[in-house]
Formats: C-alpha cells, sequence, structure tokens
C-alpha cells in the first residue's frame, strides 16, 4: 500500500508540474486515504466507470482533482499522457472535480460544503436501490466552515446512513492562514459525535490506521461514520510541506519536481 | 382546483408508475401539499427540514444514482437561497432535478417582502441547462408536469400554491416548450406568464371595446422561450406587451426583449414589477400596487399602439 501511494504522489506532483502550479497542498495530503480506498475497500471497475452498485466517492474539497486524477490514473482509468493536460484548455481533467469529464469521478465539486450533501443524497439512493453500496467523502477542515456541512451532517444521522463514510482532511491549513486563526473547528471529533456519527480520529497519513479505520466504520450499523484524518498539508515532501499554508497553491518547478521525485524515491 | 392539489395528484400518479421519483421537502410539505405522498410513497420521500442548500444537495446526489428527484420550496428559497448549489450541483453537474418554486411573486400575498420573489426566473434562467416553467393554471400544470417529468435534466417550476383562475379548459392540450395562443388577434401581440395570463386575458375584453383585437400569448416557459410562435404573432401585430408576476430586470420582459433586439428590433412595452421589493398585502391589493391589473395592461397595450 505504502509503494502504491509513493506512485500516487509521484503522478500527482507530475500532473501538476506539467503546467506548473496548482492545488499542491490539499492534493498530497489526500494521497493515503485515496490509496486505501481505491485499492483495497473501494467495489469499482476502470472498465466499468458508471456500473450500477459501484461505491462511490465524493472528493467534496474539489481541488484536489490532481491527486484524485493520479489515483484514476493509477488504477487504470487515466492513461498517463492524459494526466499531463491538467487544466489545458479542453482537458478531461479541470483543476475542481468534473463527473461530466472524467471517468471515475463520481460528483462534479468544487463550490465548497456541496459535495458532502450530494453524497448523503448517493447514500440515501443507495439505501432505495438495496444495491449494498458504500458511499465515500471527504471534506476538508477549512471546508466544513461552510454551513452546509452541518445541514448535510445533520441529516446523515437522521437517516441512520451507516453507508456513509466521511473523512476531515483535518490538515489545519487555509488559504489565508491556519484554520486555528481564521475560523477553528476546535474539537471537530466532538462536533460530529454529537452530530450522531461513530468518530474515529487517526494519523491521516497512515494507509495502515486509514484501513483499519474503514473497517471499523464498515461495521457500523445505525451511525454515519467519520474518519478525522490528522494530516500533513503537501505530504511527503519536505520543501513542499516546510512552505506551510502557502502550499494550498504554488508553482513547482521542473528543477523542483525533479528534487521531490528524488526525495519520494 | 389549487395549484397544489394538481400538483401533488399528477405526482401521485407519476411516482406510481416510476419509482425512481422522489419528493424533498423543507419543511414545508404542509403548505406545499405534497404531505399525502409521503403517506403513499414513505420511502421515496424526504423531509430534509429547514435546510434548502442542502436539499438541493441530496436531490443532486439522488439524481447522480438515476433517481429523479422533485425538491419544492417557496420560490425565493428554491433559487436566490439555493442559487450556487443549483448552478453547481445541479445544472453545471447536468443533474436531473426538478425544483418547485411556490407562491412566486404577488402569490406569497401575506408573507410579504422577504417571501416575495420578484427574481427567482431571473437567478435560474442566466445558467446553462436550466429550463423555466411558470405555470398559469391547474390543468395546465397537471399536463406540464407530466412532460417535464420526463426530460433527462434540471428545471425550475414555479407555480401559486392556491386556487387558480382558470384559463385553460379541459380541451386543453399542453405541448412542451410550446407558447399558447389563448385568443388570436392583429392589432397587437399581449404576451403572458404564470398567473398573469388570467389578468391578461380580462384586459382583452377592456381593448375589444375600444375595437381592439390583441392577440394573447400564454408564453409557458421563459427558457427556452417559443421563439417561433412569438415572433410570428410580433411581424403579424406589429406591437408588444409582456405581463409577468415577476421583476422586469431578468424575466419574462427581459427575454422577450432579447429576443425582440436580435430578430425584429422594436418597442416592447413591459407589465411587471419595476426594480422593487415585495410587501405584505392581498393578490388583488398587490396586483394594483404593482400596476398589474387588466387595467393597466389594457393602458399598456394603448401606449403600445402610439
Amino acid at each position: 500500500m505504502e509503494s502504491i501511494a509513493k506512485e500516487i504522489r509521484i503522478k500527482t506532483l507530475e500532473c501538476i508540474a506539467s503546467i506548473g502550479q496548482g492545488h499542491i497542498g490539499g492534493s498530497l495530503s489526500i494521497v493515503d486515504v485515496l490509496t486505501v480506498l481505491y485499492f483495497k475497500h473501494m467495489h469499482v471497475d476502470p472498465k466499468k466507470p458508471y456500473m450500477m452498485g459501484r461505491d462511490r466517492l465524493v472528493v467534496s474539497k474539489g481541488h484536489a482533482g490532481p491527486a484524485v486524477y493520479a489515483t484514476l490514473c493509477q488504477k487504470g482509468y487515466i492513461p498517463y499522457d492524459e494526466l499531463l493536460t491538467l487544466n489545458r484548455i479542453h482537458t478531461k481533467l479541470p483543476s475542481h472535480c468534473d463527473m461530466n469529464k472524467t471517468p471515475g469521478i463520481d460528483m462534479t465539486t468544487g463550490s465548497l460544503g456541496q459535495g458532502l450533501s450530494c453524497a448523503v443524497g448517493m447514500a440515501l439512493a443507495s439505501k432505495l436501490a438495496k444495491d449494498g453500496a458504500y458511499i465515500y467523502c471527504i471534506v476538508g477542515d477549512g471546508e466544513s466552515q461552510e454551513g452546509q456541512i452541518w445541514e448535510a451532517s445533520m441529516y446523515a444521522a437522521q437517516k441512520k446512513l451507516s453507508n456513509l463514510i466521511v473523512f476531515l482532511d483535518n490538515n489545519g491549513m487555509q488559504i489565508d492562514d491556519y484554520t486555528k486563526n481564521i475560523n477553528s473547528l476546535i474539537d471537530p471529533a466532538k462536533k460530529w459525535e454529537s452530530f450522531g456519527f461513530y468518530v474515529q480520529e487517526i494519523i491521516g497519513n497512515s494507509t495502515i490506521e486509514i484501513d483499519s479505520a474503514i473497517q471499523k466504520a464498515k461495521a457500523q450499523k445505525d451511525k454515519p461514520s467519520m474518519i478525522i484524518l490528522d494530516t500533513i498539508k503537501g505530504k511527503g515532501i519536505s520543501f513542499i510541506e516546510t512552505v506551510g499554508v502557502s502550499n494550498h497553491s504554488m508553482p513547482i518547478t521542473k528543477e523542483q519536481l525533479d528534487k521531490a521525485l528524488e526525495e519520494l524515491k | 382546483m389549487e395549484f397544489r392539489q394538481a400538483m401533488t395528484k399528477t405526482l401521485a400518479k407519476l411516482m406510481q408508475e416510476d419509482e425512481k421519483i422522489c419528493i424533498l421537502d423543507a419543511d414545508l410539505s404542509k403548505p406545499n401539499g405534497t404531505k399525502p405522498l409521503y403517506e403513499q410513497f414513505p420511502n421515496r420521500c424526504f423531509d430534509i427540514g429547514i435546510a434548502e442548500a442542502n436539499m438541493i444537495g441530496i436531490a443532486a446526489g439522488l439524481s447522480a444514482y438515476g433517481y429523479k428527484p422533485v425538491a419544492f420550496t417557496f420560490a425565493p428559497f428554491a433559487t436566490r437561497r439555493v442559487c450556487d448549489q443549483i448552478a453547481v450541483s445541479v445544472a453545471y453537474a447536468k443533474q436531473n432535478v426538478k425544483i418547485v418554486g411556490t407562491d412566486p411573486g404577488i402569490t406569497a400575498e401575506l408573507n410579504g417582502g422577504t417571501h416575495m420573489s420578484f427574481e427567482d426566473i431571473a437567478v435560474v434562467r442566466s445558467f446553462p441547462n436550466m429550463i423555466v416553467y411558470d405555470a398559469v393554471d391547474d390543468i395546465q400544470v397537471s399536463q406540464a408536469m407530466k412532460e417535464i417529468m420526463k426530460i433527462d435534466g434540471p428545471a425550475y417550476i414555479r407555480m401559486p400554491r392556491k386556487k387558480a383562475q382558470p384559463v385553460f379548459d379541459e380541451d386543453y392540450k399542453f405541448n412542451l416548450f410550446k407558447a399558447d395562443i389563448v385568443e388570436e388577434g392583429t392589432d397587437v401581440t399581449i404576451i403572458a406568464s404564470g398567473v398573469m395570463v388570467a389578468e391578461a386575458k380580462k384586459a382583452l375584453e377592456l381593448l375589444k371595446q375600444d375595437g381592439i383585437r390583441a392577440e394573447l400569448i400564454s408564453a409557458n416557459f421563459i427558457k427556452p422561450l417559443d421563439e417561433k410562435t412569438i415572433l410570428e404573432s410580433i411581424k403579424k401585430t406589429k406591437h408588444v406587451v409582456t405581463c409577468e408576476n415577476h421583476s422586469l430586470i431578468g424575466g419574462l420582459y427581459s427575454a422577450v426583449c432579447e429576443l425582440v433586439c436580435k430578430e425584429c428590433p422594436q418597442k416592447v412595452v413591459g407589465i411587471g414589477v419595476k426594480n422593487r421589493f415585495g410587501q405584505v398585502g392581498s393578490y388583488a391589493e398587490l396586483l394594483k400596487e404593482y400596476e398589474m391589473t387588466p387595467q393597466d395592461i389594457y393602458y399598456a397595450a394603448k401606449e403600445s399602439l402610439k
């Protein structure tokens, strides 16, 4: 699993470097959860991206598109050459996830706060269809400043959506500053617990911990799950990690890419 | 019959035939008349609570899964409150979500300024992929809903809740994306939508007393506008008036002006709300307040003939 995550980190960086800049920090922070989802847990088939009854992922923090594309490429949805077309005019890979452009993307996201509601709708739909699918959703900690996240969380618990497993990318940063300096979640575990979720808080860049948390979440019978991923924004590349809040969207040169790939090896 | 009764009766029938149709409410299932559907189809009706943004997102998620959600709330909350949710999760994402905005414009009556949407059409009309329908009466809305539900894409249905002034009779046949020529005429074209079709019909009688034969067109769809029917009529009469229960900014008047500007530039006289907010009052009082009475339409037609 670790080696796949490494491959996906490389592809994420190559994807972003192909146009010289992009949402690096928040892409790298969720590579590990994407790896465990697509290579261990999700019932999906890259040859049939629209297969009925498949598990679905809504990346509500839609700006992490490059990490998702790298994962989809690693899984066989997207050819490698296509990965290097990020944000070029008429590309299938726009900066924010688009279900009508990219095979394997289950929901269009980017306007923060909306994706979790869509995931709740999918979880309700899956229960109606009785197809046994799991709906996964990744939300940002900064994104959780949006009120719609809490509207959706309330209703997910009200409807006992045990087939909904939500991840919080708790990397502590947003565009303007550290989240604690802007509008802090203070104690996200307590918040989602009080909203009626089964909550686990783990080291969010550990594939082993993520795997085990998903297994526990799947064992829930009448509660949606929140897995708080304590992550590092820009995880894996020291010069990106040390940039701090400015790594949300940053340039990356060919030399920096080479340096980063060297570090990952 | 009330609009809401006609709507619920139609949906009950459609839901029996199509198990993909779902109903969503935001704590207004009683006022909007959808409550009986919850007993008949308990699994497919969702009262999301007072959280309209969440309701639209959930509808988009249901649609992404192949369901056909119909989301109800008052017109201002169905549009301006959830503008970005409609733009991104529904229209841009090309989701099959039908949104019913009830009590548009002055039909909000005693709920007053906060609940009175004169801009709902303007908000949703500018989004690509959106269809905008303004219901005329109960007979029409029953037929229209059946047809609109066949469209695989988003639509905004604008409809009062209460009793309709009858415009169409039992022989009426609704055609998707078609305007109706309610009465033929030769002197001036009056294009009306929603409840204003009934008011314009009354104005026709006043005009007849002056020997003016107006052609009354019920636009039905503000988007897509039935350009063919409208242009044929304008080219025949050479004079045009629009009537809408909405602001003159962004609604029917704007849509007709955009068309006329392009195809046959000429003066268009608009009946509708002139850059003002709403307020409390009865339907009749508000019609007068915003200069939308049959008498006002009569004067507008005369002005267009000058």
